[in-house]
C-alpha cells in the first residue's frame, strides 16, 4: 500500500511472555534446592502440594505476535483497555526490557516518555533538573544548551527556575518534564498517557507542539491513551490491542468505535455475581443481584418498542423508601440522559427484591447506548445517597428506513418531540 | 529471514542477544550523562546538613583515629617506623575508596530501578558514574592525608615520599576498575538475588582484614599467610600507594602484575554480565 514511503518502525513477530506468580524462589537457597532435588529426581522440596514443577510457571503473553510497519511522519494511536499489551509494546520499543521472540527495526533515534519527569532530582533546581533529564532522554550538553531557553519558555515556570524542584507544585513540575520531552531532537517519539496530567490548556499546548512537530520536521510519533478526545486529535492512524494481538490497524474513528464496542457484550442477562464491585463504594446497601431484558432475546430494538427489564437485589440492610435511577450513555460513556423511579420498595434486611419496569427509548436516534442501574434514596432535602451503582444492560437501536440521517456529533443523541406550527 | 526491506535501519531490537557485546561505544555517547549523574551525586549527597562537604573528610578521620587506638596503642601493631596516624589513614583512604566503590554499585539495578523501568540509556553510565563520585570523595580525602602529613613533616618527623609516589593515578583507577568490576558482577547477580546484596557488604568488611590496611604485608615475613593477603588484587595497590607516599612495607611488583590480570578479568566478565542482564532485569528485579 505504502511501501514506497520509508519506515520508522518495522515489527515482526514480536512477542513477549512473563510468568505469572513470585518469579524463582526469591532466594538463591531456594533455586539451589530445587535444582538439587531435580538433579537426584527427587521430588522438589519447595513446590507446593499439587503442582508439577516450580520452574514451569503459568506464562501470561503480553504480547502475542504483533506485526507492525509505521512509516514516517505518522502519528500512530495505540488503544486498547487495561492489560491488551499497550504499555509492554511500548516497554519494548523504548528497549526498556527486551522481547521473547521477534525483532524491531528503527529507522533513527528513539526517545520514550512512559512517564513524565524520569530521574528528576527533587534536591536539583530546575534548570539543573532539565539538563539531567535531557541527558537520561539522550540529548547531549550541547544540545540542551542550544534549547534551554525555549524549554524554559514553553514550561512557564521561568521564575522558578533557579529554585528546587521540591519546591515546585505538581503541575509546575509536571510542566518542566514535558517541556524537556517535548523539545527532543529524535525522530521517533514514544508517548504513554503523559498528557493526562497538567490543566486543560496546557494539555493542549503539549498536543499542538506534538501536532506542529510531527507535521513541520516529519517526525513519527506513537501515543498511547485512555483519552479518545487526545487520540483524535494528535492522530491520523490508530491500532487497538486486545489480549496482546493488533486487533483493528487504520482509520481513527473506526478504530476507536471498535475499542468502545469491546467492553460492550450483547448479553441479555448480567450476573453481577461475577463482576467486581467499584472500590469506592464502601457502604452499599444494596446488592444488586441480576438484570435482564424480559420478552427477548437479544439486544437490538426499534425506537417504537419498549424495553421490559427485571432487577433482582439483596437487601444488606433495612432499606426504606428505595429509589432506582437508570443512566443512559453513549458507548464512549457520555452520558445522554437519565430516568428517575422513586419510593418504589421497602424492605427488611436479607430480604431479596425485585422490580419490573419498561422503558421508553423512543425519544433516542439510532446508535449503540449503555446503562447504568443506581440504587439511592433521598433525603428530606432531595439530597441523594447511592446504594449500589453497576454498568446495566447494553442496547442497540436500529434505524428505520426512511429515517433521516442523524448527525449525532452536532445533534445529539436525543430527538426532542416535534414543534408544534401555531399559526 | 530479513529482506531488502529492512535494510538501513539505524536500531534493531532482537530477542536474541550476542553472547560478547560491551557496547563501549554507546556509553560513551552518553559521557555528558554520565558527568550530570556524578554532579547530581555530589551535590545532593550532603544537601541539608549542617557540616556539609565537611562529611567528606569526618568519615575516614574517624576510622582512623579508632585504627590508631585498638590496632596501634593497644594490639600494638608495627608500622615499620611511621607515625601510626598517618600510617593508619594512607592505608584507610584506599581502602574506603575500593569499599565504597563496591557497596555502591553492588546494588546498582534495584537502586535505579524506577529510572531504569522508564526510559532506556545505556545501564552502565550508573555505575561508572557512581565509581566517579567516589573518585571525588577520595581526591578530598586524600587531599586530607597530605595536609596531615605535611604537618608532620613540618614538625620535624620524617617521611620517605620517593617515586613510587607517582604512580598513584595507575594506582587508583585500577582500583576504581577493580571496584566496579566486583560491583557490576555482583548487581548482575543481585537482579534476582538479592542474598548477595547482604553477603556482600559483610564480606568486604572481612577483606580488610586480608588487606594491608592496619598492618605492613612485609611484618608477615615469607609465611602462607602472607602469599594469600598478597593475592587479595587489593593488597598490592594499598601497600604500593603507602611505600611511595610514606616510604614504609613493601614493592611487590610481582604481585601487582597478577593484580591486574585479576583486575582486567574480573571487569571484562563483569560488563559481559551486566549487558546480558540489562536487556531483560525490569522482569526479574
Amino acid at each position: 500500500m505504502q511501501s514506497d514511503r520509508e519506515y520508522a518502525i518495522k515489527i515482526k513477530g514480536l512477542k513477549k511472555r512473563y510468568r505469572l506468580g513470585v518469579i524463582g524462589g526469591g532466594t538463591l537457597q531456594g533455586d539451589l534446592q530445587s535444582w538439587w532435588a531435580k538433579v537426584r529426581h527427587k521430588e522438589d522440596p519447595n513446590l507446593k502440594i499439587g503442582e508439577k514443577s516450580r520452574e514451569k510457571n503459568e506464562t501470561f503473553m503480553a504480547l502475542d505476535g504483533i506485526d507492525l510497519t509505521v512509516y514516517q511522519g505518522e502519528r500512530l494511536g495505540i488503544i486498547g483497555h487495561n492489560g491488551a499489551g499497550k504499555s509492554t509494546l511500548l516497554k519494548l520499543l523504548s528497549r526498556v526490557t527486551g522481547p521473547t521472540e521477534g525483532d524491531i527495526y528503527m529507522n533513527g533515534r528513539i526517545s520514550s516518555m512512559l512517564e513524565v519527569g524520569t530521574g528528576f532530582n527533587p534536591e536539583l533546581t530546575g534548570r539543573e533538573n532539565i539538563y539531567l533529564n535531557g541527558a537520561i532522554l539522550g540529548m547531549t550538553k550541547v544540545e540542551v544548551d542550544s534549547k534551554i531557553q525555549q524549554i524554559i519558555e514553553f514550561s512557564e515556570c521561568s521564575k522558578f527556575i533557579d529554585t528546587p524542584v521540591k519546591r515546585y507544585s505538581s503541575g509546575m513540575y509536571v510542566k518542566l518534564a514535558f517541556a524537556v520531552a517535548a523539545h527532543l531532537d529524535s525522530e521517533i517519539l514514544v508517548m504513554d498517557e503523559v498528557l493526562a496530567v497538567g490543566d486543560m490548556k496546557f494539555q493542549q499546548k503539549c498536543l499542538n507542539k506534538m501536532s506542529d512537530v510531527s507535521r513541520e520536521e516529519g517526525r513519527t510519533i506513537l501515543y498511547v491513551s485512555h483519552n479518545m478526545a487526545t487520540i483524535r486529535q494528535l492522530c491520523d492512524r490508530c491500532i487497538v490491542l486486545d489480549h496482546g494481538k493488533i486487533i483493528y490497524d487504520g482509520d481513527v474513528e473506526r478504530a476507536i468505535d471498535i475499542y468502545l464496542d469491546l467492553e460492550a457484550s450483547d448479553d441479555t442477562y448480567i450476573d453481577y455475581a461475577k463482576i467486581p464491585r467499584f472500590y469506592w463504594l464502601t457502604n452499599t446497601r444494596i446488592q444488586t443481584k441480576y438484570a435482564q431484558y424480559l420478552h427477548k432475546d437479544d439486544i437490538i430494538f426499534s425506537r417504537k418498542e419498549k424495553q421490559h427489564i427485571l432487577l433482582k437485589w439483596l437487601n444488606e440492610d433495612d432499606i426504606e423508601n428505595l429509589c432506582l435511577r437508570v443512566e443512559v450513555l453513549r458507548r464512549d460513556r457520555v452520558p445522554v440522559g437519565t430516568t428517575m423511579l422513586y419510593d418504589f420498595y421497602s424492605g427488611k434486611k436479607d430480604e431479596e427484591g425485585q422490580v419490573q419496569f419498561s422503558l421508553d427509548i423512543s425519544s433516542l436516534v439510532p446508535g449503540r447506548y449503555a446503562t447504568r442501574y443506581t440504587f439511592f434514596y433521598m433525603d428530606q432535602f432531595g439530597n441523594n445517597f447511592n446504594l449500589d451503582n453497576v454498568n446495566g444492560l447494553y442496547f442497540e437501536i436500529t434505524s428505520e428506513e426512511n429515517d433521516i440521517v442523524w448527525d449525532v456529533k452536532n445533534w445529539g443523541s436525543i430527538e426532542l418531540p416535534q414543534v408544534k406550527i401555531e399559526k | 529471514m530479513s529482506s531488502s526491506s529492512e535494510k538501513g535501519y539505524s536500531v534493531r531490537i532482537s530477542s536474541k542477544s550476542k553472547m560478547f557485546s560491551l557496547n563501549l561505544k554507546e556509553v560513551l555517547k552518553y559521557k555528558d550523562l554520565i558527568w550530570l549523574f556524578v554532579q547530581r551525586d555530589f551535590k545532593t549527597k550532603y544537601k541539608q546538613t549542617i557540616l556539609g562537604p565537611l562529611w567528606f573528610v569526618i568519615q575516614p578521620l574517624f576510622s582512623t583515629v579508632v585504627y590508631t587506638l585498638v590496632f596501634g596503642n593497644f594490639a600494638g601493631f608495627s608500622t615499620d617506623g611511621v607515625p601510626q596516624f598517618l600510617f593508619y589513614l594512607a592505608g584507610n583512604v584506599p581502602w574506603l575508596y575500593f569499599s565504597t566503590c563496591i557497596n555502591s554499585t553492588a546494588n546498582v539495578f534495584v537502586m535505579n530501578s524506577s529510572v531504569f523501568g522508564k526510559v532506556y540509556f545505556p545501564r552502565l553510565t550508573a555505575p561508572i558514574s557512581t565509581v566517579i563520585t567516589c573518585m571525588l570523595n577520595f581526591f578530598i580525602q586524600f587531599s586530607l592525608f597530605l595536609v596531615i602529613g605535611m604537618v608532620y613533616i613540618v614538625t620535624g618527623t620524617p617521611v620517605q615520599i620517593n617515586w613510587v609516589a607517582t604512580l598513584l593515578p595507575i594506582l587508583i583507577v585500577q582500583l576504581a576498575m577493580l571496584g566496579m568490576g566486583f560491583g557490576i558482577v555482583i548487581s548482575s547477580l543481585t537482579t534476582k538475588y538479592r542474598d548477595l546484596q547482604v553477603l556482600v557488604s559483610f564480606g568486604v568488611q572481612l577483606l580488610m582484614y586480608l588487606t594491608p590496611v592496619v598492618y605492613t604485608a612485609s611484618s608477615l615475613g615469607e609465611s602462607l599467610f602472607y602469599k594469600v593477603v598478597m593475592l587479595n588484587p587489593v593488597s598490592p595497590i594499598v601497600e604500593l600507594i603507602r611505600y611511595g607516599w610514606l616510604g614504609s612495607g613493601s614493592t611487590p611488583w610481582g604481585y601487582w602484575g597478577i593484580s591486574w590480570i585479576f583486575t582486567m578479568a574480573v571487569l571484562l566478565a563483569g560488563i559481559l554480565m551486566f549487558n546480558r542482564v540489562e536487556k531483560n532485569f525490569m522482569d526479574t528485579v
